[in-house]
This record gives structure tokens, C-alpha cells and sequence, in this order.
């Protein structure tokens, strides 16, 4: 255990390292925009007098030298303040703050039915190939992978909330419902639906498709043959002998994924009216609200970071190799 | 003995899929194998011999390769007809199996008590804690230190030998009345080898097991066996006694195995140095940093240490050792594809590892070098004929010239002319091997490096390509490094041997000094693990090795 405590210790001490690097991009790619910030701000708030300006350059001390910026921005960020939207006339941190569940519900609860699905599905293809049940699977699998997401999304909602109106077409909730407790949890749900399902079936074909081929290697392995002279029933072959080796490179690449998860939803958000990090980021990106964008980015990339430190620590539990060899 | 067989294996026939190179992997077999005895079933790649054993397992790749006839009577009973609920419970629990190879036998991710335990829990009623006990109790049984802590570890923790063991013990959980054990021994060095043969012999005769052990290996068949099948392209050719097949085989093929047989009873004569010498390794050392990272030391490895040999024109110096001993390194080094950390190696007076690329540039076309695997060190995409003329366009040749000495070393070494125009998995082990040394011919070396060049051969072939190269050696005068691990291979070919051992040389000397007077402990362990050394081969078969005069 003490080997797993320093893998995690350094993962942390890595992604650190990582997280200033992103801060200080951040703060130069503010300096790479046209103009200075300031005017950027003045822009944006609407008014542009010389005097207003220079007035911004001393409230966010643009005329000291680069370095301190520098320092100053980092011990912002630091403290958790990722700025200012004029466009918004809101703190940065308060507009992530309020759109951050909303994502975070559709893409958490998309990937593990994902996950869930594909793999189970995965191991019925491999464990039945050949048959017409794992032909079904390849196909639909490879529709799942091909046809564009919003499409699907599209043609979802028509269905099930046009035609047979059993499924809200957009949005977060019933707007003016004012429900509370449970049955708020519920009207969530109900919306959730048709978005994690659009969002998981694409994630789910990659999955299945993975597991079904790394399953089929993995059959073919000396100790799988070991496994079956020990004379153990067929379904103890697979889940405890071909599937728990078979599931690690669907890890590899999941985890990989979970991290895109959080901006990798603007198509979905869009489609379904998801009041998520991605649409906020669409919207920003026309407005051109550098602040939220750049919030986003931070955001975005602690994800990432998040999430390949959880992979990391799963792959090492799941296989027992990996903590030797880091 | 009027016992029942255990086994009664009656014209069994086993059909391979269409297109394979012939209809039937085993064709009309038929043998008994009795309680308390070890019957070898013997043959190269190829015979057959693994297919008995997995249809007797129920491990044929279905639905590809079938049984297409015979019986297979566990105690009277056929098991091909029986269901499948049946045929499971005879499997692992009155019948086990022992794989070839140990690294890769046993279950990654699953602790070595658990796989022994999944034996128990399928085939008996043992409570969980019962199956511990007797899991360690196993363990024990099979000759493995702190038996209790080593339930708990994962395989990659383990050696070669002791996976093996843990296959083993496995395989005894139930009390099996049959161990299948097909190559147990291949994949491991010579000395770990004679351990588990030991282990395994002990086994049988305590527990009145009936043994079904599949080897290549005419050593490995006189250590242990009591009665011998051969089998050739999948017909059993010869089939009695142990004694009866070892010494008086009737069999032309059964001769022609055993004739092949390296041993280490003849030796070279001593080879008369002439000369300044070709090469001088002087104290090369390396060490091979392991692992490690940003905020961790990596672990040093020491390959190699204190290395120091010659080799003279026309010599063949012989590097024996075990698997990790660092013999490839030391021959990786001369070649110049691992840079040691200190030392040098002077060839014809230079030193090669103070010269820079463009330096080091015309000792590449002198020293050549043969690999270990043939299957893996030919590009499959190239021509045979474009393989072996690329090292001499390399360094300048004209191509149309170079293409027609490729077909002439290609007749040098056995091949027909067309070879130069086929890709190499038209070919077979033994055939790409004979490539290899043509491509390294082509260079015109004057110092050939070969890294257990027959290693992955079967016997029969091995002992052609030891041939070639001996002939080669003489007609070229070429000086050989010649890599092996077996001992007996090496008495075979080589003047002058070094013995190597965790990375440093424990013995150098003639071929005739350390076969008949080792002087290390380490290297009599060694002579003395050979299979079947006690065995003579029957004098009508002995014959004169490669190279005696």
C-alpha cells in the first residue's frame, strides 16, 4: 500500500505542475488578444474614453511590468477568483458555479450507462461471435459510432416528444413548475433522459466494440486455456479469467474520454437546450467573453486532470503490475 | 500386470480445417497409458503430439480442429461422448495438465492462491477456509519457500520455475489419476529445468499417478520416462518401453531423432590460435537502469561485469549461460547495438567504443550477426533475395550485383535458386534461419556474432544448421561468437567456452578443459543438469559431431 500512496502522491504533485502551466497559458493568451486587456474590458463594457481606460489599466495594474501581472493573476486564481464578465456583469466563478451540475449531471450519468452498457454488451458479442447476436451488436455498435450525434439527438427528441409527446424535447426543467425535493429530482430526470441517452449511445458503441475485440484476444491467451483444464464452467471463464483482462484497455481509453466528457457535451447541450459549461462556452466564444472563456479552460482542464488521476488510481487497483513498474 | 489402462486411447483421429497442410493433425492414434507409469510421447513441431493431449482436455480450438474418429476411454469410459457436465469434472479434477509455457499459463490479475483455490471450489466441497489451508499445504507439497505469503502474490512476482511449480500444484489439487504434462521443461533454463523434472518424477512415483509427459527432447525422455511413443505428422511411429526405444529404436525416423541428438561427451579438439587476435573484449561492463522517474531512483541492473575474452580467426568461442547471465549483452556489445558504460573492445587493434557513428560505420559490414528467433527477424514484406543483398547496398554495392551474389550465398547456404524471389513465411524455421545466415554473409564478415541461433529449432533441423555453420566457418575461416544456452549445442560447435553467470564470466577455457575438468561449481551445476546424461546413445547412431577431427 505504501507503493500506491507514493503513485498517488506524485500523480498529485505532476498535476499540479500541469494546473500552473494552464494558469500561466491563460494569462498570455489575455496578452495575445488584441489591443490590451484593458481595452479589451472597455470594449466590452461599452464605453471607450482614453481616461476610462487608462482608469481600467491602474484598477487591474496593466501598467506594472509583465511579472507581477503574472503574480498577481496566479494568486487570483488561487484564491478562486477567475475574474470579471462585463459582458455578464457577473463574477466568472458565479456563472461556472451555476451551469457546472448542469453538465456534470448529463455527462456523469451518460458516461456510466456508457460504460455499463458497452461493456456488457461488448462481452454478450464476444462470448456469442459469430452468431446472429453478435452480428446485431457489431451493427448497431457501428451505427451508434457513424451517425453524427445531434442527428440522433434529433431525430430522438422528434420521436419521443413530438410524435408520442412521452419525453420533454429541451431544457433542464419545467420551466416555472417551481417543483421542489423530490419531485424536482424528478422533473430533472425526466429531462435527462433523451440527452444521456443521444450522449451515452455514441460512448457505448466505442466501448462495445472495444471490449468485444480485447475480449476475443484475450480468449485466445495460454492462462484462459489453464482456466478451462481446471474444468470451471464457462461463465466463470469469462467474467473472472477473459473479462477482468479484457476490461483494461477499455480503462485506458475511458478514462481517456471522461476527461473530454465536460466540453466535449456542446453539441448535445445545443441540441436539448442543456443550460451546461458547453453551451455557456458556445454562447461566450460568439460573444467573445475572453473571461468566461478562459474560465471554462481552467475548468475544463481540471476535469482532464481530475479525471486521468482517478483512471491512474482504478488501472492500479484493477491490475496489480502497474504500481511495480511506476 | 493385468491392471485396466487408465487411459485407453483407441484409433484416435483429429481433423484439421480445410486448407490446412494436411487433413488430419492425428491420424488413427492409438496407446494405453497405466496407472503408476510415465509414458513420453515424443515428436517435433508439428506431430501432433499437443492435439492428443488438448482433445483429451477438451481444449481443441472449436469449432476449427474436431475429433473425426476413435474412442478416448478414461477408466472404460469414452470422454469424447460424455456430457459436458461430466466431461468438466473430469477435467482438473481426475485429469490435469501442466502447460508449456510458465510466464504466460497463469491468470495476470489473480492472486496464485486464488487460481489453486478455483481447482478446489469447482471440484470438491471444501469450506473456503479448508481450501486455504490445503492451497498452502500444495504449495508446500511442491517445493516453494514461505508457502503461505506466496499464496498471496501475484504471478509477475514469480520465476519462470516457480510458476511452474504453482502449474504444478494446481494440477495436483484434486488428486488427479492422470497429469498431462506437455513441454513442462522447454521454457525453462537447464538447471531449473533438472529441479522441476525432479519434482516431477517424485510426484508420479508418490501418488501412483498415471503420466502423460509431451516432449521434444530425447534428454528429457531417458531422465524420466517408462515407456515412449513416438509420433511423427501425427501417426504414431514407434511405441514400447523406454529401455527398448532409447537403445535399440527401429524406427528410421526414431533413428534419425536420436542420431540428432547433441551430446556432451565429444568435444572439439583444441583449436591451434594462429595469430594476432581478431577480437579482445577488456573488462566491458553494463548496467541497465530500471524503472524510475522524476521523483523516484531507478534500480541498476548490471548486465555485464568485467567481461573479457578473445577471439582469434577461425575460433569459435562459445558464451554458455542461463537466462538474465547477460551472454546477449556481451554479444549485443561487440555488434554495437548496446554501447557498454566502460571497457573495450578492440577489433583488429581498434577500439570499437571510442569510434562515432561514421567511425564505427565499416566494423558494422566485419562483425554480423545472426538472431535467435527466425520467424521475427526476417521483414515479411521484403523478397528474400532483397533481404539478403540490402546490408551490401548499403554500403555502396551495385544492386544487380549484389542480387546475384544474394543467389549464390542463398545455394550456399541449401536454398534452391527461386528462394531469392519468395517472401520469408513461404518458409519454414529451419529455411529462415539458413536466410539469416545468408544475409549476414552477405557482408562478408570476418567475425560472425550468432545469438542462439538453433534455439527455436526442433532437433532434427538444429542439428543442419550447426552443420552449415561449421561448414561455413572452415571454408570462410570465420571467427564465431556463437550464444547458447545449452550446453550440449555448444560442445557441439565451439572451441573455446565461456561460462557466463549474473553477468560476469565464472569459467573460460577450451571446449575439451571445461567439459572434462570444470573448474567452477557453477559450470559442473551446469554439465550436471543436462537431461539424460546418463543415457549413451546407442554406438550404431553416434555421429561424428560437427567439427571433430
Amino acid at each position: 500500500m505504501l507503493g500506491f500512496a507514493q503513485l498517488f502522491a506524485s500523480r498529485l504533485v505532476k498535476a499540479a505542475a500541469i494546473l500552473i502551466a494552464i494558469v500561466v497559458m491563460n494569462f498570455f493568451l489575455v496578452h495575445a488578444a488584441p489591443g490590451d486587456p484593458a481595452m479589451v474590458m472597455a470594449g466590452e463594457a461599452g464605453a471607450a474614453d482614453e481616461k476610462f481606460v487608462t482608469q481600467l489599466r491602474e484598477q487591474f495594474g496593466l501598467d506594472r511590468p509583465l511579472y507581477e501581472q503574472l503574480g498577481t493573476y496566479v494568486g487570483k486564481i488561487v484564491q478562486g477568483d477567475l475574474g470579471f464578465s462585463y459582458r455578464q456583469q457577473r463574477p466568472v466563478w458565479d456563472i461556472l458555479a451555476e451551469r457546472l451540475p448542469a453538465t456534470l449531471v448529463l455527462t456523469l450519468t451518460a458516461f456510466i450507462l456508457a460504460l455499463a452498457a458497452g461493456v456488457a454488451l461488448g462481452t454478450l458479442a464476444a462470448v456469442t461471435v459469430g452468431t446472429w447476436a453478435d452480428s446485431a451488436i457489431t451493427v448497431v455498435a457501428l451505427l451508434a459510432y457513424a451517425t453524427p450525434i445531434y442527428w440522433i439527438g434529433l431525430m430522438l427528441s422528434l420521436f419521443f416528444s413530438i410524435q408520442l409527446g412521452w419525453l420533454p424535447a429541451f431544457g433542464y426543467e419545467t420551466i416555472g413548475a417551481g417543483y421542489t425535493g423530490l419531485a424536482h429530482v424528478a422533473d430533472v430526470a425526466v429531462h435527462l433522459i433523451l440527452p444521456v441517452i443521444t450522449l451515452a449511445l455514441f460512448y457505448m458503441a466505442s466501448y462495445a466494440r472495444l471490449t468485444r475485440a480485447s475480449m476475443l484476444e484475450v480468449r485466445s491467451l495460454d492462462f484462459v486455456k489453464t482456466a478451462k483444464a481446471k474444468g470451471l464452467s464457462q461463465s466463470r471463464i469469462v467474467t473472472r479469467h477473459v473479462l477482468r483482462n479484457a476490461i483494461l484497455p477499455v480503462i485506458t481509453v475511458a478514462g481517456i474520454q471522461a476527461g473530454q466528457l465536460v466540453g466535449g457535451s456542446i453539441l448535445i447541450e445545443t441540441v436539448f437546450a442543456w443550460p451546461g459549461i458547453g453551451r455557456l462556452a458556445f454562447e461566450a466564444v460568439l460573444q467573445r467573453d475572453y473571461q468566461v472563456l478562459l474560465g471554462i479552460f481552467l475548468v475544463t482542464s481540471i476535469m482532464v486532470i481530475l479525471f486521468n488521476i482517478l483512471t491512474d488510481i482504478l488501472y492500479g487497483l484493477v491490475d496489480p503490475r502497474i504500481q511495480v513498474s511506476q | 500386470m493385468t491392471t485396466t489402462p487408465l487411459l485407453d486411447v483407441r484409433g484416435l483421429s483429429i481433423a484439421l480445417p480445410p486448407g490446412a497442410d494436411r487433413p488430419l493433425a492425428v491420424d488413427n492414434l492409438t496407446f494405453t497409458l497405466n496407472p503408476d507409469e510415465i509414458l513420453c510421447v515424443v515428436g517435433e513441431s508439428g506431430s501432433g503430439k499437443s492435439m492428443t493431449a488438448h482433445a483429451m482436455m477438451g481444449l481443441l480450438p472449436a469449432p476449427h480442429v474436431r475429433v473425426a474418429g476413435g474412442s478416448l476411454l478414461f477408466k472404460g469410459k469414452d470422454v469424447l461422448t460424455m456430457p459436458e457436465a461430466e466431461q468438466r469434472a473430469l477435467r482438473g479434477g481426475r485429469i490435469a495438465m501442466v502447460f508449456q509455457e510458465p510466464m504466460t499459463a497463469l491468470n495476470p490479475l489473480m492472486r496464485v492462491g486464488r487460481q489453486i483455490g478455483e481447482s478446489l471450489r469447482e471440484h470438491t466441497d471444501l469450506p473456503a477456509p479448508a481450501r486455504r489451508a490445503r492451497v498452502v499445504e500444495l504449495l508446500a507439497q511442491v517445493g516453494l519457500p514461505n508457502p503461505a505469503e506466496l499464496a498471496e502474490a501475484y504471478p509477475f512476482r514469480l520465476s519462470g520455475g516457480q510458476r511452474q511449480r504453482v502449474m504444478i500444484a494446481m494440477a495436483l489439487a484434486c488428486q488427479p489419476d492422470i497429469l498431462i504434462a506437455d513441454e513442462p521443461t522447454t521454457a525453462l533454463d537447464v538447471t531449473t529445468q533438472k529441479q522441476i523434472l525432479d519434482l516431477i518424477r517424485s510426484i508420479q512415483a508418490e501418488r501412483h499417478m498415471g503420466m502423460m509427459f509431451i516432449t521434444h527432447d530425447f534428454g528429457v525422455v531417458a531422465e524420466i520416462a517408462h515407456r515412449v511413443a513416438v509420433m511423427r505428422h501425427g501417426k504414431l511411429v514407434e511405441y514400447g518401453p523406454a529401455s527398448d526405444v532409447l537403445n535399440r529404436p527401429q524406427h528410421p525416423y526414431t533413428r534419425q531423432l536420436i542420431a540428432s541428438v547433441p551430446h556432451y561427451i565429444e568435444h572439439r579438439d583444441d583449436h591451434a590460435k594462429a595469430g594476432a587476435p581478431l577480437l579482445v573484449a577488456d573488462k566491458v561492463r553494463k548496467v541497465f537502469h530500471v524503472g524510475g522517474g522524476l521523483f523516484k531512483k531507478s534500480k541498476e541492473v548490471i548486465a555485464g561485469d568485467d567481461l573479457s575474452l578473445t577471439i582469434h580467426p577461425g575460433e569459435t568461442v562459445g558464451l554458455v549461460g542461463e537466462s538474465g547471465s547477460g551472454k546477449s549483452t556481451l554479444g549485443r556489445s561487440i555488434v554495437g547495438l548496446i554501447k557498454p558504460d566502460s571497457g573495450r573492445i578492440l577489433f583488429e587493434g581498434t577500439d570499437l567504443l571510442s569510434l562515432d557513428r561514421r567511425g564505427f560505420r565499416p566494423y558494422r559490414r566485419a562483425v554480423q550477426m545472426v538472431f535467435q528467433d527466425p520467424y521475427a527477424s526476417l521483414n515479411p514484406r521484403h523478397r528474400v533475395g532483397d533481404i539478403v543483398a540490402q546490408g551490401p547496398v548499403a554500403f555502396g554495392e551495385d544492386r544487380a550485383k549484389a542480387l546475384t551474389r544474394a543467389r549464390e550465398l542463398l545455394a550456399m547456404v541449401g536454398l534452391d535458386g527461386s528462394a531469392a524471389d519468395r517472401f520469408p513465411h513461404e518458409f519454414s524455421g529451419g529455411q529462415r534461419q539458413r536466410i539469416g545466415i545468408a544475409r549476414a554473409l552477405a557482408m562478408e564478415p570476418k567475425l560472425l556474432v550468432a545469438d542462439e541461433p538453433v534455439s527455436a529449432l526442433d532437433v532434427s533441423v538444429q542439428g543442419q544448421v550447426l552443420e552449415l555453420l561449421d561448414d561455413i566457418r572452415r571454408r570462410l575461416n570465420l571467427a564465431m561468437l556463437f550464444i547458447t544456452h545449452d550446453l550440449r549445442v555448444a560442445a557441439q560447435v565451439c572451441d573455446t567456452i565461456a561460462v557466463m553467470r549474473r553477468g560476469k564470466i565464472v569459467e573460460l577455457g577450451t571446449a575439451r578443459e571445461v567439459f572434462t575438468h570444470p573448474r567452477d561449481a557453477y559450470t559442473r551445476s551446469l554439465l550436471d543438469a543436462i537431461p539424460g546424461k546418463a543415457w549413451q546413445i546407442p554406438d550404431d547412431l553416434q555421429q561424428v559431431p560437427a567439427g571433430a577431427h
